[in-house]
């Protein structure tokens, strides 16, 4: 490709066609004083806020601190980590089209600015994983959790997001599973494509189960996530019929509507007649999950899903940022322990097993996602103006994403810790009532006063709840000191009970526009799959025929709500079970991305920088296949599904009708077959991504030795569009933005 | 007088900003810059109403789903 390079002031100007403006701006002036001295002194203000974190002890450490040391982490991991792997890694070309522009249709191919783009993108990535997973993860104390979400984020987490981006922009905006067929091979990309499938099925599945453990027995929460569906039809029809376009304006009208039926919801739920219709049970709601997910996702897509989606963002945003604020203005104080003594012992109710793999596993999201590569690749390339830019969107999405698991971090570390684990632990430890729960969190030995039966039944009735008891799943947790930071900030404690149900409505909302979005994609997957078997089969392909649509979505939501019903009845505690497989299947996920990225970097004859994924690909098998490793062999019980497996079926088989936490024969059965599939699932995780893993060491030492498979990346195209890389636009930048602006101003005239 | 007339041009600057970053997230001006496209790249050939323009934009998410994270 022919480019025209011209250095003016140490800022050389690319062009790609003598008669337009330049494409590209490479700022190569060396930094001012004054930055140098900003960045000193955000390096600074981290350390000491680092320090408080980490050494102060007892109830004094304010949640401002942890704010602060995010946001320093951030900004050096942003200005000088992000920056050499761009300079190593990435390299990008401004001279060379995106996909965005390539294939420019007016649509859903189009350069988006990056300010935009970075809005959409972070709207994909972000949902219920980074609120949920570090709400959990408080059983261990805030300090391992608030290690991990920064340093997580900023060496494994924002890596993937990046360099999935980086090289899906390359190739096309060629999704993970095409990426990894091409790099991998036909064994290492089926077993990939297998892989994301199946984790798929479990995200939807653990996803469905925090929003039904939230929502049972709460009438007034099941009124206003209820109301959102005929909120979301009503907009849809406005958009269809009304007024086309008008997103704003119809996704403003449905937050108004949003809001007023959470208000609703309380007075519904104290009438006899709402009390009556809305108090569902686990087991009703989960079957309500179910068929409004079947229904959801063969509906078409203006009628519920797109207005949902709308609803979701505007709410995920302006949530996310409302409690910033609110923790800015309340300025809380930790009641967690730094580290707690289940850190070490693994014994911890929430959830089993030690610091060591556990926390990685629980926190996932926060830290690392490999959910995220599936959006980085594929539909972020569409809309990416610039390669340059892809540090902002890549780097800097995951970013804002640890930000959100910092903030769910303090929301829970500043609960009462035997509240935290009456509303946490699971009911075959609580025992169901205040007085029993009581006793339990009492009987483990946590700092402060102990709990009485009132303070937990008080607690409840503030946030206008029957029972907060093993309200296991994390949503419940994060509305409850939700509800605590926001009514601190805004309304006092009259508006407590609002700003929980809010919160709740919050969660549930874009969990269940996940669950929509996801089994869509995971129904494609599937047709898509069995299409290319060949045969009959090969009509799945058009995703125009019904009965085609109809029978993938019924095998896709039949398969997670099979696991949520699972889940829901189990009388171990399902979230506790679930919730580590969930973990598990997600950074395995990240195990594949990382994996395809760093075979990727080897095959382009960098070696030298393949530590940059290879490190954080390297820990994160370590920890999932150890996690994977317990929860297939390991002999204790709490741990290992096979051992309990096992002792539950010697139990029956010994003919005892109770054994356990099973208090009747039809429990013992449940135990025996969830653990059974629970164990089945670890197994068929773990082989998937010993396979890609393999397939990648086997390609990866061929392009070593320089052979192999060649990298699929595609001949670059000449861009002939402008956008700045920099959030703000340099004067260089600026300078160049305004010819091109003028030329567009001619040629319309 | 002049400097709260600058404060005023400030303030209607941030919420003109303000206005096309919403409609750019949203999709408020998404079918301007579908006819701005077609302008620029196939100038002269017929386009598409804006209520057109969304049903082919749903029918592509029906054809090709994107995903929501975890």
């Amino acid at each position: 490709m022919e480019c025209i390079e011209e250095t003016r002031d140490g800022v050389t100007y690319v062009r790609t066609d003598k008669d337009l403006p330049p494409v590209a701006v490479i700022d190569r002036t060396p930094v001012s004083a004054r930055n140098k001295l900003a960045f000193a002194a955000v390096a600074l203000v981290g350390a000491v806020a680092w320090a408080v974190i980490a050494f102060v002890r007892g109830e004094t450490v304010n949640a401002v601190w942890f704010v602060v040391a995010a946001v320093c982490t951030y900004v050096i991991g942003f200005r000088f980590y992000a920056r050499f792997i761009e300079r190593t890694i990435v390299r990008p070309r401004d001279e060379f089209a995106t996909p965005a522009e390539i294939y420019e249709n007016g649509t859903d191919y189009l350069p988006t600015d990056r300010r935009v783009l970075f809005g959409h993108h972070f709207a994909a990535i972000a949902g219920a994983g980074p609120l949920v997973g570090p709400v959990l993860a408080i059983q261990m104390g805030y300090l391992p959790g608030t290690i991990w979400i920064l340093l997580g984020a900023v060496f494994a987490g924002c890596v993937q997001d990046y360099l999935v981006l980086a090289i899906s922009t390359r190739r096309r905006g060629r999704s993970l599973g095409q990426m990894a067929r091409d790099e991998l091979g036909p064994i290492g990309g089926t077993a990939a494509i297998i892989g994301v499938l199946v984790i798929m099925v479990i995200l939807l599945a653990v996803l469905a189960l925090v929003v039904v453990n939230a929502l049972a027995e709460s009438p007034w929460g099941v009124f206003s996530i209820a109301m959102t569906i005929p909120i979301a039809i009503f907009m849809g029809l406005y958009l269809r019929v009304f007024r086309p376009g008008r997103v704003s304006e119809v996704s403003l009208i449905g937050v108004i509507l949003l809001l007023a039926a959470v208000v609703a919801g309380g007075w519904v739920a104290g009438t006899d007649w709402g009390a009556e219709w809305f108090t569902l049970s686990k087991t009703t709601l989960s079957w309500c999950i179910i068929i409004y997910g079947l229904a959801a996702s063969v509906l078409p897509v203006w009628f519920l899903l797109a207005p949902r989606d709308y609803l979701s963002t505007f709410m995920k945003i302006g949530t996310i940022a409302l409690l910033a604020v609110g923790i800015l203005l309340a300025r809380p104080v930790m009641q967690a322990p730094a580290v707690s003594k289940f850190a070490e012992a693994g014994n911890g109710p929430v959830f089993a097993g030690s610091l060591f793999p556990f926390l990685f596993i629980t926190i996932a999201c926060g830290a690392l996602s490999g959910f995220h590569s599936l959006i980085a690749s594929g539909t972020t390339p569409k809309l990416l103006e610039k390669e340059s830019q892809m540090r902002i969107i890549g780097y800097g999405g995951m970013l804002t994403e640890s930000f959100v698991a910092i903030m769910a971090l303090i929301t829970a570390s500043i609960l009462d810790q035997h509240l935290y684990f009456a509303i946490n632990a699971p009911t075959a430890a609580t025992g169901g009532t205040a007085e029993t729960a009581a006793a339990y969190v009492n009987s483990l030995g946590l700092s402060g006063p102990p709990a009485t039966a009132e303070q937990i039944t008080a607690a409840a009735a503030g946030v206008q709840e029957g029972s907060i008891v093993s309200r296991t799943g994390g949503a419940p947790t994060l509305a409850f000191g939700m509800s605590q930071v926001l009514s601190t900030a805004f309304g006092g404690p009259a508006l407590k009970a609002f700003w929980y149900h809010f919160a709740i409505m919050f969660e549930a909302l874009f969990i269940l526009t996940t669950v929509d979005a996801g089994t869509r994609v995971a129904r494609f997957m599937l047709s898509d799959g069995l299409s290319n078997l060949g045969g009959p089969l090969r009509r799945l392909h058009d995703p125009g025929w019904r009965p085609g649509a109809w029978g993938a979505s019924l095998i896709v939501v039949g398969a997670w709500g099979s696991i949520l019903l699972m889940g829901v009845t189990d009388p171990l505690g399902g979230i506790n079970t679930l919730f580590p497989l969930f973990g598990i299947a997600n950074q395995l996920l990240a195990a594949i991305a990382l994996t395809v990225v760093t075979v990727v970097v080897i095959k382009k004859g960098m070696l030298r920088w393949a530590w940059i994924p290879g490190i954080p690909l390297l820990w994160d098998l370590v920890v999932t296949l150890t996690a994977s490793w317990q929860k297939i062999f390991s002999g204790d019980p709490k741990l290992g599904y096979w051992t309990q497996h096992a002792q539950y079926l010697n139990a029956k088989e010994a003919g005892k009708t109770a054994f356990g936490a099973a208090k009747n024969p039809q429990q013992l059965d449940a135990v025996i077959r969830n653990t059974f599939i629970q164990g089945s699932f670890s197994v068929v995780f773990a082989s998937v991504v010993i396979v890609v893993v393999t397939a990648a060491v086997i390609v990866s030492l061929r392009a070593i030795r320089g052979g192999g498979r060649p990298l699929a990346e595609e001949d670059p195209v000449p861009s002939k569009i402008f956008g700045p890389s920099k959030l703000i636009a340099t004067p260089a930048e600026r300078e160049v933005q305004k010819q091109w602006d003028a030329l567009a101003t001619t040629s319309r005239t | 007088m002049g400097r709260l007339g600058d404060h005023v041009t400030h303030l209607a600057h941030l919420a003109r900003r303000t206005r096309w970053y919403v409609a750019s997230l949203m999709g408020d001006n998404h079918y301007q810059r579908y006819l701005e496209y077609r302008r620029r790249a196939h100038p002269g050939e017929p386009v598409i109403s804006e209520a057109e323009y969304w049903r082919l934009r749903h029918r592509d998410a029906e054809r090709n789903p994107a995903s929501r994270c975890c």
